[in-house]
């Protein structure tokens, strides 16, 4: 009994207040005909210490030395005090900050939080988390289609250049609410969204546009054009930003005019692991004017009965718990260690650290480009502007090179191919401050030796 | 006293140097993309900020730190070795997209995951994506959909709830572009399945049970329900958020559940995190096998690879950019192996044993029960309906009280239809002593609430704040730091908002 405290004597004792012979009888009340189960594939306990052996040799075996992938997930330094810190018992253990009174830390962090990411977007309001960045785009078009009154079609513009892997979520989580996702091509020769066929929808009731910046090319979009447009004919604009790459780039709450209304994204960049996927965090800010529309939790400053400041959770009849089934969103639990590991990460940042990394990231992806381009035979897809991912096209099978270059302990970037057939042979590369300029040159290499003849490519 | 905001503890140019990296030269991006303002971040040094987020934990109450008996959350010990074991820099620093050859490790545990957890229910087969509980929710009711869509019967869109249902069963169903249709208890906190009868027709899509249901009561009549609603066409969902009930004792699958979700971060002790993250993994009978959410982990001649629509054409689709929660599949992946397979109706043994003890013990200190009746389940429900009725003492001002005694408060007013009520769940993992000690701060709170009745109701004392005005929090919303200098310009902007 792992973790049970109970001596006999107390069991014992606990029985006899209940009156009753054995702790089988507390379970009378279910039918027996229910009370049968065979847990046989379960295997046995083991102790601490051989499941530790046991983890140790699996996650080895997990272990590589150079990463280039991205696709909206991202190796960056994670300051060692932000998961000292983070799993500490009091935040680690704590649950939803219900009762405010103690629950002031997570709350103060989470207000804390929020200034932060409201600022990084430019926006007026942030929530306390939703789960990742492709499930907050789904929320953010929900609550678009809420927010948008004119608006009567409940369709959405979805660009091409928008990761894939979140346009399928967007899809899952909408699915039966009468919206429909309309895609919007990229322009292939610069990445970007294709203003012309943008224009083809000038004239019809669009509800949404979702901006990414940058998009899953990496490539940076014409966001105030982009802005303007969603401005100029009643679309909701709904931006979807890397929160790193905000340190150095214009805020969606000031794009173009007056700013996109809704941002949202990937919370991973800032000091979370890159852990297969999860848990990250998605980011959901907006204008004051929509703040009824936002989904899930939000931490409000006010008053305690003394007239001192304290923070408690607040316009609760938004959510589920309240409303039920009118509620905003059905979320309840959402990523609350995340965003205090993300709250200290940015706070050790700083805004100069956190616009030195971004910048670093850029200029290591330039890098990056350079080294690969100068391998004859690779090409750069799209153009500059881009932050820190960038399109290869590989004069080989990029499977067998990729594949190639992970048995040296690179993963080398992701094949495009399964998502955009007509980028053949295509690799979305990445490279953040991690990567040094040996750690580039080896990538060159390595690319080098795969693709050359010797390395049986052809 | 209150802590200073972490904005309010920097100064302009200082910062945590060693967490600045160097970049070569200046930004050359094309100005028109780029910020003109700086973000407003805290200008710290590590100290700062390291003794700042310390303190702010010390005004936390944990289960590191107290009891905390909050019903339906389930918070029992979250064991350091799955945490110590999911960080491991193998899992850590493994990439979502990485190459499956380079994945086996991690792939092997979450396989294993979706058989255990398939032994334990009953189920066919299980998707581990759902990343909290109402997204496993979600991902159910999107499948009971696909599965009436596919049949030919989209007219079934009505979710039957019972009333003392958590909030996000039917806040799901509306997402799920569905209706929601609630089913009363009757006063023994089983369900009236003559109105259920009444209520099933050719619209039923399916029904949504917690079992043991948040009155923390078995429903004993779960094999009527399960026939009234399987012959009228529908289907069942189990909401696992009580599994740690019946872990172990019950398959969800023999009472008849064609789908389910089980919150990791309860049954299987992976921590709650200050509000997350969870896992809300979803586990399907043959009937909605199609329908799972992608991807989950397959096992063929190579080794184990990932599921996506090419394996599942009739998927509901993805719920996330990648596959879940990982690190806290990992987590309960851990607990699983620590506690074995005869550990596990253990867990129930011991939970329900705490839950009956206390309920007992507090009964016997005067305390009244709403389902005086039956057995507990791994929780109880206690209403203070009379109390506060002689006293004008709520259950808003035990749970307050309860504060300044070193308790964290169980849950209050939930479930809905109980009056003045606290839904307490200890877990297993307390020992009789903390439960006498919780029956003891009780029975004072009990006399005080008869001898100076005011004094509970200014509770907590003891706390880092007293009770704070949650009507001046939303009516004058402030959800955000602004500077002393900027603060007159954000005087206009809400000005022009208004």
């Amino acid at each position: 009994m792992p973790f049970i405290p109970h001596t006999t004597e107390d069991t014992e004792q606990m029985l006899r207040t209940i009156g009753i012979a054995a702790i089988d009888d507390l379970f009378d009340e279910i039918p027996a005909a229910l009370r049968q189960i065979d847990l046989g594939a379960i295997p046995d306990a083991i102790s601490e210490q051989e499941l530790t052996r046991f983890m140790r040799r699996r996650a080895a075996r997990d272990e590589l030395d150079l990463c280039f992938l991205g696709a909206g997930a991202y190796e960056h330094h994670v300051p060692a005090a932000v998961w000292e810190l983070a799993t500490r018992g009091e935040y680690y253990t704590a649950y939803t900050p219900y009762q405010a009174e103690a629950s002031q830390g997570t709350l103060q962090v989470i207000y804390e939080y929020q200034t932060m990411m409201a600022s990084l977007t430019g926006e007026d309001v942030s929530n306390a988390s939703l789960y990742d960045g492709a499930s907050a785009l789904a929320e953010a078009v929900l609550m678009a289609v809420r927010a948008n009154r004119q608006s009567k079609s409940k369709t959405i513009l979805l660009p091409e250049g928008l990761n894939p892997l979140y346009a399928d979520t967007v899809r899952t989580i909408t699915a039966s609410q009468g919206i429909s996702c309309l895609s919007l091509p990229y322009d292939s020769s610069s990445g970007r969204i294709d203003t012309a066929a943008l224009e083809q929808h000038a004239a019809e009731d669009i509800t949404a546009l979702v901006i990414p910046q940058p998009n899953v090319f990496g490539a940076l979009e014409d966001v105030d054009a982009l802005a303007d447009w969603a401005l100029d004919h009643g679309v909701t604009g709904i931006a979807v930003v890397n929160p790193i790459s905000l340190a150095l780039l214009e805020p969606p709450g000031q794009w173009g005019r007056s700013g996109v209304p809704i941002a949202c994204g990937e919370g991973q960049p800032l000091g979370i692991p890159l852990s297969s996927g999860g848990p990250y965090f998605g980011f959901l800010t907006c204008r004051k004017s929509h703040v009824r529309q936002l989904p899930g939790r939000l931490v409000g400053r006010t008053l305690d009965l003394d007239g001192r400041p304290g923070f408690t959770l607040t316009l609760q009849a938004r959510e589920q718990h309240i409303r039920r089934s009118r509620a905003t969103s059905n979320i309840c639990t959402n990523q609350g260690l995340m965003v205090t590991a993300a709250t200290i990460h940015m706070s050790l940042l700083g805004p100069e650290g956190l616009r030195r990394v971004a910048l670093t990231c850029h200029q290591r992806a330039q890098a990056l480009l350079k080294a690969a381009t100068s391998i004859p035979g690779v090409e750069a897809v799209f153009p500059a502007p881009y932050f820190h991912e960038v399109v290869l096209r590989l004069p080989g099978d990029a499977g067998r090179v990729l594949a190639r270059m992970a048995e040296s302990g690179i993963a080398a970037g992701l094949p495009l191919e399964p998502w955009y057939p007509e980028l053949e042979n295509c690799v979305l590369a990445c490279a953040t401050e991690t990567k040094t300029e040996d750690d580039i040159a080896r990538y060159a290499e390595s690319l080098e030796a795969a693709l050359s003849p010797a390395g049986g490519m052809r | 006293m209150s802590e200073l905001l972490i904005f309010e503890r920097g100064r302009p140019g200082r910062a945590a140097r060693a967490q600045q990296p160097r970049p070569e030269r200046d930004c050359d991006l094309p100005e028109n993309l780029l910020r003109t303002q700086a973000p407003l971040l805290p200008e710290v040094s590590e100290l700062d900020a390291v003794r700042h987020y310390t303190r702010l934990s010390q005004r936390n109450f944990s289960i590191d730190t107290h009891f905390y008996p909050l019903g339906s959350c389930t918070m029992k010990y979250n064991p350091r070795a799955a945490n110590r074991l999911a960080m491991l820099p193998g899992f850590l620093e493994r990439h979502p997209l990485a190459p499956e050859s380079v994945s086996q490790g991690l792939m092997a545990c979450l396989f294993e995951l979706q058989e255990y957890l398939q032994a334990l229910t009953g189920m066919s087969a299980f998707s581990l994506t759902p990343m909290a509980g109402a997204q496993g929710e979600l991902a159910g009711v999107a499948m009971i959909r696909a599965h009436h869509l596919d049949r030919g019967e989209p007219q079934r869109t009505e979710i039957l709830v019972p009333d003392a249902a958590h909030g996000t069963n039917p806040a799901t169903a509306t997402m799920c572009g569905c209706t929601v249709e609630e089913l009363p208890t009757r006063s023994d906190g089983d369900l009236d399945l003559e109105t259920l009868q009444a209520m099933v027709g050719p619209r039923t899509a399916g029904i949504m049970l917690t079992n043991p249901s948040t009155l923390g009561v078995f429903e004993r009549q779960i094999g009527a329900i399960e026939r009234i609603v399987h012959e009228a066409g529908g289907l069942l969902y189990y909401d696992g958020a009580n599994l740690n009930a019946v872990l172990g004792k019950v398959l969800p699958a023999r009472m008849g559940f064609d789908v389910m979700h089980i919150n990791l971060h309860k049954t299987f002790a992976t921590p709650h995190g200050g509000g997350g993250p969870g896992s809300g993994v979803v586990g399907v009978g043959e009937a909605l096998r199609p329908f799972l959410p992608i991807p989950f982990v397959i096992r063929d001649q190579q080794g184990f690879r990932w599921a996506g629509s090419a394996d599942c054409p009739k998927t509901i689709g993805r719920l996330s950019a990648f596959m879940g929660n990982a690190g806290v599949l990992l987590r309960a992946y851990a607990y699983l192996r620590l506690v074995g397979r005869s550990g596990l109706s253990r867990i129930s043994d011991y939970a329900a044993l705490n839950a009956n003890y206390l309920m007992t013990a507090l009964r016997q200190a005067g305390f009244e029960m709403a389902f005086p009746q039956r057995r507990a389940s791994h929780e109880f429900v206690l209403t203070l309906k009379s109390v506060a009725k002689s006293t004008g003492v709520t259950a808003m001002d035990f749970a307050k009280a309860l504060l300044d005694e070193g308790f964290h408060a169980p849950t209050t007013y939930f479930p809905l239809l109980v009056p003045e009520c606290l839904l307490i769940e200890p877990t297993e993992t307390e020992s009789k002593q903390t439960l006498d000690r919780f029956v003891e701060a009780m029975t004072l709170l009990l006399e005080r609430a008869e001898r100076a009745p005011r004094e509970l109701k200014e509770a907590p004392l003891r706390m880092p704040v007293k009770r704070l005005d949650d009507v001046r929090a939303a009516r004058r919303l402030d959800v955000r730091y602004v500077p002393p200098t900027d603060a007159a310009a954000s005087e206009q902007l809400n000005a022009a908002g208004q």
